[in-house]
Formats: C-alpha cells, sequence, structure tokens
C-alpha cells in the first residue's frame, strides 16, 4: 500500500463517528484535482452510477494516475478514497486490490448503499479496463 | 419542529415490520416503492405453506381443488375491488411491468402500422419503454403529453395531440413523482372519442383512490400487488371484455394451453390463456388478504389520515429555506429538491441516519431531464406512518443540511 493510502487508513481510524466520516469524505473530495470541461466528455463518463462522474487517465513508465469527478460532494469523497489507493500502482497492482476489503479497512462499508457499490464497483471495472 | 397535533396511526399495529423498525430506529418512508404487509397477509401465505401448496387448475385431488378455488376466489376479490364486470376480465401477471409488456406484445399485431401512441411526460419507465419498444416495432409516433407546473397532465395540450391518428392512449392515475392524481377519466374519453384503446397504470393510485374500472371505461388498467400491501410476484392487468379479444397470446407454455400435438396448438382466451406456467400462488392468495385487509378498514379514514400527514410533511418542507416540492402534492407522497444540494448527498446522509426515502429519478429518467434537475427526494406515506416518522425524518433532514452546509 502507498504512502498516501496509509496515512488515509491512520485518518479514517481517529474519525470513529459517522458525522465524522461524512466530514472526512467531503474534505477528501474537495481536494481532489479537479477535471477540466474538456476531460468531461462522454467517453470519460462512467455509466451506471448514481451522479454523473467522470474519469481520465494517465500512464507514466508503469504508473497510473487517475483523475475523477462526481457532481455529488460524498461520491466525490469515496472517488478520493479509490484514487489514493491506486495512484502511481501499475496495472498488476491495481489488478490484484480487493476493493471491498480496502473500504471495509476504513470503516466505510455502511457508507455504501448497494447502488454507490454498483458505482464505485463501476468505477473500478473501468480502471481495471483502461491499465 | 414542533405539530399542533401529533398523527398516529391505528393501523400500525397491523404490520408487524414497523414495530421491527422501530427496534432498528429505522423509519420507513418509501411505500411508494413498496408496502409493507399487515399480519393477515403474512398469516395467509403462512398458512398455506404449513398446510400443504398444490398447483392449480389441473390436478384432481382434494388439496388442488381447495386451493384453485381459493385462488379463483382472489380473482373475484380482485374484480371486487376494482368494480369489474366479470372476474373473467382479471389476469394475473408478475406485476405492473409485465402486465404492459403483454399489453406492448399482445396488442402488436391488432394495432396497424400508421399513427401514434400516446403517453405522459410523467410515466414512470415501465409505462414508457414497453410503448417506446412497440412503437419503434411498428413504425408508430410516440406521443408524450406534457404538464403543469402543477403536475399534472395539461388537458388542454392532451386536446391538441390525441388525435383520428391515435391508435393507443397510456398514462398513469397518480404519479409517482408528484403525488399527483392524473385527469384519467378525461383522457379516457378523449381516447374514447377517436377509437384509441386506453391503459391505465394504476401502481400508485390504487392504494390510495378507491377505483371503479367500470365507470372509468377504460379498455385497460393495470397494477401491482407489493405496493397494496400484498407480496411481491402478483401483478394485475384488468381488460374490459372487448379489449381483451383484441390480445393476442404473447407466452406460451402449460395453463394456458387448451390442446397440443407437434405441429399445432390451441390456448384458451383470458384470463388463463394469459397466465403461462405456474402462477405465483401464495402471492395471489397473498393478495386476497390484503385486499380482504384494506377492504376491512374505514378508507375514508385512511385517507383523511394520510391528507393529515402529507399537509404536515408540506408544512414541515416549506418552513425549511432553499427546499423546492416538485408540483403540488395530492396525496401520499412528495418529491423535493434542496437549492445548492446534490439529492445523492442528502439521501446518502439519510440513508446513514437509517431513514429509508427514495432519491434520483424514481424511474423516470426523462422526466427528470425535463425538469431538468439531477433528480429529487421523494418521501412516501402509507396508511402506517404517523407524526413521529415525519419527526424522525424532520431531524435527520436538518442533521444532513448542517453537515452538507
Amino acid at each position: 500500500m502507498n504512502l498516501d493510502a496509509q496515512n488515509l487508513f491512520s485518518t479514517f481510524q481517529l474519525n470513529k463517528s459517522w458525522e465524522q466520516k461524512m466530514r472526512l469524505l467531503m474534505q477528501l473530495g474537495k481536494n481532489l484535482s479537479p477535471l477540466t470541461e474538456v476531460e468531461k466528455t462522454d467517453k470519460n463518463q462512467v455509466k451506471g452510477c448514481e451522479s454523473q462522474v467522470w474519469l481520465v487517465s494517465t500512464k507514466q513508465d508503469d504508473q497510473w494516475y487517475f483523475k475523477a469527478t462526481s457532481e455529488a460532494r460524498l461520491i466525490q469523497g469515496l472517488l478520493a478514497v479509490l484514487l489514493t489507493r491506486i495512484n502511481g500502482l501499475t496495472a498488476k497492482e491495481i489488478n490484484e486490490i480487493d476493493l471491498d476489503d480496502w473500504f471495509q479497512q476504513l470503516g466505510l462499508v455502511k457508507q455504501l448503499s448497494s447502488s454507490r457499490r454498483d458505482g464505485l464497483s463501476a468505477i473500478f471495472k473501468k480502471v481495471k479496463a483502461v491499465t | 419542529m414542533s405539530y399542533k397535533t401529533l398523527l398516529e396511526s391505528p393501523w400500525r399495529f397491523d404490520f408487524p415490520a414497523l414495530c421491527n423498525f422501530s427496534n432498528d430506529k429505522l423509519t420507513w418512508l418509501d411505500s411508494a416503492a413498496t408496502t409493507q404487509k399487515p399480519n393477515m397477509v403474512i398469516d395467509c401465505i403462512t398458512q398455506y405453506y404449513q398446510q400443504g401448496c398444490a398447483n392449480i387448475h389441473r390436478a384432481q385431488y382434494p388439496l388442488a381443488t381447495k386451493i384453485t378455488r381459493g385462488f379463483e376466489n382472489v380473482r373475484q376479490k380482485v374484480a371486487d375491488f376494482l368494480h369489474a364486470q366479470s372476474s373473467d376480465q382479471l389476469i394475473f401477471t408478475r406485476s405492473t411491468t409485465e402486465s404492459i409488456n403483454l399489453l406492448a406484445y399482445g396488442l402488436e399485431s391488432y394495432l396497424p402500422n400508421t399513427g401514434n401512441i400516446v403517453i405522459s411526460a410523467l410515466e414512470h419507465h415501465a409505462n414508457l419503454l414497453p410503448w417506446q419498444q412497440l412503437a419503434k416495432r411498428k413504425g408508430l409516433k410516440l406521443i408524450v403529453l406534457p404538464f403543469t407546473q402543477e403536475g399534472i397532465i395539461d388537458l388542454e395540450i392532451a386536446e391538441t395531440l390525441i388525435t383520428n391518428q391515435t391508435r393507443l392512449v397510456a398514462i398513469s392515475q397518480m404519479s409517482n413523482v408528484f403525488g399527483t392524481l392524473q385527469p384519467i377519466k378525461q383522457i379516457i374519453e378523449l381516447a374514447k372519442k377517436f377509437n384509441a384503446l386506453s391503459v391505465i397504470d394504476g401502481a400508485q393510485g390504487i392504494v390510495h383512490h378507491p377505483t371503479n374500472v367500470t365507470q372509468l371505461n377504460c379498455d385497460f388498467y393495470v397494477f401491482s400487488g407489493h405496493k397494496l400491501f400484498a407480496p411481491e410476484g402478483v401483478g394485475i392487468l384488468y381488460g374490459k371484455a372487448g379489449s381483451l379479444t383484441k390480445l393476442n397470446h404473447w407466452q406460451f407454455g402449460g395453463e394456458m394451453v387448451q390442446s397440443a400435438d407437434y405441429e399445432t396448438a390451441q390456448f384458451y382466451p383470458a384470463p388463463l390463456g394469459f397466465e403461462a406456467g405456474t402462477s405465483a400462488i401464495g402471492a395471489v392468495l397473498g393478495l386476497g388478504a390484503a385486499i380482504d385487509y384494506l377492504n376491512a378498514q374505514n378508507r375514508t379514514d385512511i385517507t383523511a389520515h394520510e391528507q393529515a400527514l402529507i399537509h404536515q410533511l408540506l408544512t414541515g418542507l416549506l418552513q425549511r429555506k432553499s427546499i423546492h416540492v416538485l408540483g403540488n402534492p395530492h396525496s401520499s407522497l412528495v418529491s423535493f429538491y434542496i437549492e445548492g444540494m446534490h439529492p445523492s448527498d442528502i439521501s446518502h446522509l439519510l440513508a446513514e441516519q437509517n431513514i429509508a426515502i427514495r432519491a434520483g429519478q424514481h424511474c423516470c429518467m426523462p422526466l427528470y431531464q425535463t425538469l431538468g434537475l439531477n433528480g429529487a427526494i421523494r418521501v412516501s406515506l402509507a396508511l402506517y406512518n404517523n407524526s413521529a416518522d415525519l419527526q424522525c425524518f424532520f431531524d435527520a433532514l436538518d442533521k444532513a443540511i448542517e453537515l452538507l452546509t
């Protein structure tokens, strides 16, 4: 696990109550680097999410970097949690990640309704398809 | 928030799930999606499985005869409930969605290849997609009736759009987004004027509004058991006697076949001819029990209770700034949005507090495109809700707004 992900894990350990978790998610979402309007194309849109989500990827050497955005703040926060876990990894490393387990470790499973879980899996599928 | 009167529901104790919800601190405000079941329904299903089930219509032994009689009694109960002339006019399907698909496939040969099908802009997907696809298959035009600010189909415009080119009109009795009753009587008359078939989707309406299909004079009326306190897996298609004969058989198999050899077969007319395979017998019996339950209540009292609740809900919503209610709800459900807050965020934070509401587009994506909204929050009520439920909802909503501000 990369350093950012480890730090995130520690931060979530300190934020136990649901309100704290929610505030933390919104904070993380705010810090995501925004997408330009040009990047919000149909091609970059992830279908199957309850709010509109866009994802763009770049590759440097063997490492993948992603940017993503959503119009909903909590989804944006969940995107940040996902990207923190996968940014800078190789395709092989990304493929080995158990996403459910990652959200479980952060104590965020309760925050994932079935539609949100489906949305996140759709995003993660797209990530894997790109890499 | 304080209420002048705290409304209690005398029906709440008939629904065991509501008592269990209070132990789990869950607030159920999603009855427009599905309803909880009264003890009478649960007992009826349990009894059926405990005392032994049997397949209907075909077997000779006494248990099968008894179950068949029970099953057919439900058909009569539904006929009486809708004030249909005969139980032969009631087809058991799996859901509203299947009832409408049956119509869209069953009428395909009957309808000509020219003209149009008319629906409204506030249909949920079940009363849009089957017609959209049928129109595509037949080369018919799909015409969408607009609605007013209040969330009611605009009759003046409807009068100009329903013409001698119209072959079929399909609209909802009540909108699942606005909670508004639609002018179905007038629209059925318009359709009649041009010899177009009329289909009424009663999925939302039937629970809250006693319905008389004979008086309405519609060709077809559909609804689902699960929104009427019955189990999932049973839907209803009512058709006028003369309209049912326009339907071609669509699903083939047991129950619906009269005689068959390897080359040819003869099929029963409606209703059996449209009930291929084994029906959801337990669910059908449960629907009978749900109708018995409703018949044993004072429907006027239920309506008054729901009206008082919706009034409290609307009052509470309008007290909060930046909240906009969609349309002008008549009964049982309200959709709203909050300026500057995404419905997904609101619903997320309400879910966190165990409030069962709906967010998003309630199976009406095109409607929200029309409204230019990215969705809304829908609160829907039933006879078992009370003021305490609304209080829990408002407390949670205030908390959500505070977190997002």
